[in-house]
């Protein structure tokens, strides 16, 4: 049965399988095990960049095109909900049709950009899509009388998703099983649901075609591969992903702006914590967007504790500065293109044999 | 695998080449006379459009070296943006140090520390260029992808480092003395420093052409866009020529970053990546890998930024995404694309 | 025989999955044009590519006046003395005639009595001096690239397929410019499809079928004997324009 849910691609190490089964079923007891807000808005956080990084993998991993306007569709998605929701009420019926439009959106946006520039290189592509994406960017947080510009949108979800919903009268575990874990468990079912389908995507004949186009795009076409096609049809597939990961985003948190889904620094997040899990794996998304979060969350705590004991050295003291902790993940994340392109999931793998 | 790697080429009549070629460069004054129409008064258009030359030639100044290094190596340099930053900050703290000479009321103090400022940045970025180069970029030579990553990585680590040595928070850069405030002509206010901008830019430009026209190593340069490896069978190693012009393009970026920084007067860590979308959009504009094409990109996407922020402020940089979508689909390639024999 | 200058042994190369030439051995003697026949495909381009170091050879060496220039990068291989005239010509279209010449004598200034040696082999070279190189003709092209590699003196020149898509006046131009070069003391290694062309040029001849080298012997040899041509007709010669 979990072979065929994860469509025969198992993660093929033991230390692999037994960390990814920990991440799992933390993700999936988050509530109970780590109750508090913060570790749950945490949690919440690592399921939707879990599938917000293997949609970009699909298309970083698997068809090798490097784009930077994958925030652009995450935000497409997010505030094609979060609009839903401040129009036309806090019900259900919004978010799916602001879900719906959403996805529309972004397909309609990644197939006219992908036709347009997949054609000639992929450094063009890569271009475009930073250009494209910083103009949306801007385009948005100027548009305020539609998307309330820097400040975001604030709206009201189903009133079955928060807090003041209450299921059960006692507590379970001394967890209160409210709204607000309904909506915990809709972001971590429907972010579980789309990392299934996302590794279906890379392992049927479309997805081999896919790495075999990466693999040797002139050959492919020799056989008589529509490479443009693939790769077209890749980039909608990735974008619609990411709009998805977003209407949950716009869903959990209630609220969507500029600097939560369409900002640069989290499309290098994104960049980071897929080179770092692994490219061409889907499970390093997993890791990738744990460990990143969890450090970007915790680490700099850490770090914070390392800058106060070198205080006397006045130099390092700057380098393990909690805010320098990129510096450390820019390094890393060189080293890991070098070094190890499969990332952690490939060194695990390699491990094993 | 077959012996006859010969493409079939077309020959063009000369005088419809030469046309096509010029049309181009037609643009800028079209714009120019569009933006007079949709400005409709004379002064402001006089000082929209020396602020959108000043603009166009500091984004060329940061953009040449990017597309030359293309054109020579197929090599897209993501973290060029670090350049520009490194450039202003080092700019900026030369600039601190000869606060004497800034404050001066001394028009040649005050020029002679711009002109240090410049150079010690030129000098500091054409080194960090020659160490991005054999670090980061060498490894990775024919691996697009990988080049992308890295070169991204090699920018976060950068701007990073600005944070350790000069902090966080963004920094006000004052103008020196002399080059504060305006001059009028007519009705039209013109701020002096866009036009020691253009004076800078222009002359750059000028250097760069007879650089490339008229010494061996131009020729070397232009030679190498087109055909590299005929160029390594004549002799030339063609991975020196390339990390010169890599250090000249990185230190072309500092020099941006400097005039940038003095044009904006704050600088932020971040600054080079957000001025790269705008030398992206040129150096697409222009097609990759030509110089010309690229002066051409970067003084169309200066005078519309200016034009659009002056009569729609919110749309300007959309506006460049709208030029570079119609002269892609005008020539897919860019304005001047660059033959590639490779 | 002579003493060689140029020795392939055992020499193999690969591009990407395809293994192009699977084990060359050809000696091109000191002096006078060696001619490598073959069909498409047999191996002749990748043989001059991999001898420029332009693709490395996986196996085998090659020796060059005794020194093992196998490994050496292109730019050495051009130092130590060999020119190479590619398929495509390699003019750079962008530049002027006058600028691919400077280019070409890397290692120097023009030498003007050599120019106007030059010039008067090719005398359109003369005639389009200031003009860019992008406007030339297929054959003023072609003239250009030879021009380009004689301009220095030379040990060795390789040459392919010169007269590929030429008028048969330019093709006459060409080869009797090859029977003057062969005067000096130049090498030249030539890929011919032309076989009046390479029997009028040619001193020796080695002829080329999938990645080998399959016959070597003297050109006036091939050119008196009817059936070994017949024989290696089907391989070498197609039917050309």
């Amino acid at each position: 049965m979990l072979k065929t849910l994860l469509s025969g691609d198992n993660p093929r190490s033991k230390v692999l399988s037994l960390v990814l089964l920990a991440v799992v079923i933390s993700l999936a007891l988050a509530p109970f095990l780590f109750p508090g807000t913060k570790s749950l808005e945490t949690a919440a956080r690592i399921c939707i960049f879990i599938v917000l990084v293997a949609s970009y993998d699909l298309l970083l991993g698997y068809a090798g095109i490097v784009s930077f306007a994958h925030t652009m569709f995450f935000g497409i998605g997010a505030y094609g909900t979060a609009l839903a929701l401040s129009a036309t009420g806090p019900t259900f019926l919004s978010i799916l049709w602001g879900t719906g439009a959403g996805v529309v959106i972004a397909a309609a946006f990644a197939l006219a950009i992908g036709l347009f520039s997949l054609r000639v290189k992929a450094i063009f592509f890569a271009m475009v899509t930073l250009a494209v994406a910083s103009a949306f960017a801007i385009a948005v947080s100027q548009a305020s009388w539609l998307t309330g510009g820097e400040d975001g949108l604030n709206y009201r979800i189903p009133r079955e998703l928060t807090p003041a919903f209450k299921l059960l009268p006692d507590k379970v575990f001394g967890v209160r099983i409210n709204g607000k874990l309904l909506n915990y468990y809709l972001v971590f079912f429907s972010s579980a649901i789309l990392f299934i389908v996302m590794l279906r995507i890379v392992n049927s004949p479309f997805g081999r075609t896919l790495q075999a186009v990466r693999d040797n795009a002139f050959r492919a076409e020799a056989i008589g591969y529509r490479v443009i096609w693939y790769r077209t049809t890749a980039t909608v597939l990735s974008a619609v992903m990411a709009a998805l990961a977003g209407s949950l985003l716009a869903i959990w948190l209630r609220y969507t702006g500029p600097a939560t889904t369409l900002s640069m620094e989290i499309m290098i997040d994104i960049l980071l914590m897929v080179v770092i899990g692994g490219m061409g794996t889907m499970y390093g998304a997993i890791l990738g967007a744990t460990i990143f979060i969890l450090a970007q969350t915790y680490l700099q705590n850490l770090m914070g504790v390392a800058a106060d004991a070198t205080s006397f050295v006045p130099f390092i003291s700057h380098l393990v500065e909690p805010e320098r902790w990129l510096l450390w993940l820019g390094v890393l994340f060189i080293l890991s293109v070098y070094f190890f392109p499969s990332g952690i999931v490939g060194r695990l793998r390699e491990m094993k044999s | 695998m077959s012996d006859t790697t010969i493409k079939p080429r077309i020959e063009k009549a000369p005088v419809l080449e030469r046309i096509t070629t010029a049309l181009p460069i037609a643009l800028v004054p079209v714009l120019a006379v569009l933006g007079f129409v949709a400005i409709g008064d004379p002064a402001a258009w006089l000082t929209l459009t020396v602020a959108g030359l000043a603009m166009g030639l500091m984004i060329f100044i940061m953009a040449s070296g990017l597309t030359v290094v293309f054109g020579l190596m197929d090599v897209i340099n993501f973290g060029h943006g670090a350049f520009i930053s490194v450039g202003a900050f080092v700019g900026f703290s030369i600039l601190i140090w000869l606060g004497g000479w800034t404050a001066s009321s001394s028009v040649f103090l005050n020029l002679a520390a711009v002109f240090l400022a410049i150079l010690v940045s030129m000098v500091a970025t054409g080194l960090m260029g020659y160490a991005f180069e054999r670090v980061i970029v060498m490894p990775v030579y024919g691996q697009h992808l990988k080049q992308i990553l890295v070169t991204m990585g090699g920018l976060i680590v950068a701007q990073q480092l600005i944070h350790v040595f000069w902090g966080p928070d963004e920094i006000h850069v004052a103008r020196p003395e002399s080059l504060r405030g305006s001059i009028v002509i007519g009705e039209a206010a013109i701020e002096k420093y866009r036009l020691v901008a253009v004076g800078i830019g222009v002359a750059l430009f000028l250097a760069m052409r007879h650089v490339l026209k008229s010494t061996k190593i131009g020729l070397l340069v232009r030679a190498g866009v087109e055909n590299g490896e005929m160029v390594e069978a004549l002799g030339y190693r063609i991975r020196r020529l390339f990390l010169i012009v890599f250090m000249v393009g990185s230190a072309l970026a500092g020099l941006g970053g400097v005039m940038w920084g003095l044009y904006q007067e704050t600088i932020t860590a971040h600054m080079g990546s957000e001025i790269m979308v705008l030398v992206f959009i040129v150096v697409i504009i222009g097609g990759l890998g030509s110089v010309e094409g690229c002066f051409i990109g970067a003084l169309l996407v200066g005078l519309l930024s200016n034009y659009t922020a002056f009569l729609a402020p919110k749309v300007a940089l959309v506006s460049t995404i709208a030029l570079m979508v119609i002269i892609l689909m005008w020539r897919p390639q860019g304005l001047y694309p660059v033959v590639k024999a490779k | 025989m002579k003493e060689p200058l140029l020795t392939l042994s055992g020499v193999h190369t690969h591009i990407g999955p395809y293994h192009i030439l699977q084990g060359v051995d050809l000696v091109v003697p000191k002096g006078g044009v060696s001619v490598l026949l073959g069909r498409n495909g047999a191996g002749k381009t990748t043989t001059l590519r991999t001898i420029m170091g332009l693709w490395q050879a996986s196996e085998g060496t090659i020796l060059f006046e005794g020194q093992d220039i196998t490994k050496l990068p292109t730019p050495e291989i051009s130092r130590a003395g060999i020119a190479f005239v590619p398929e495509d010509m390699g003019i750079f279209t962008d530049l002027t005639v006058a600028e691919n010449m400077t280019l070409a004598a890397a290692r120097g200034p023009l030498d003007p009595d050599r120019l106007e040696w030059i010039k008067t082999l090719f005398p359109p070279i003369r005639t389009f001096w200031e003009s860019s190189a992008g406007t030339l003709s297929g054959g003023q092209k072609q003239m250009l690239s030879v021009a380009r590699a004689i301009i220095e003196p030379r040990k060795l020149i390789l040459i392919d397929e010169p007269t590929k898509g030429l008028a048969p006046a330019i093709i006459k131009a060409m080869s009797d410019a090859l029977l003057e070069l062969k005067e000096t003391d130049t090498t030249i290694l030539l890929v011919e499809q032309n076989f009046s062309m390479a029997s009028a040029v040619g001193d020796t001849v080695s002829v080329m079928d999938d990645g080998h080298i399959v016959h070597a012997g003297e050109m006036a040899e091939l050119a008196g004997d009817a059936r070994m041509q017949e024989r290696l007709m089907g391989l070498s010669l197609e039917a050309h324009q």
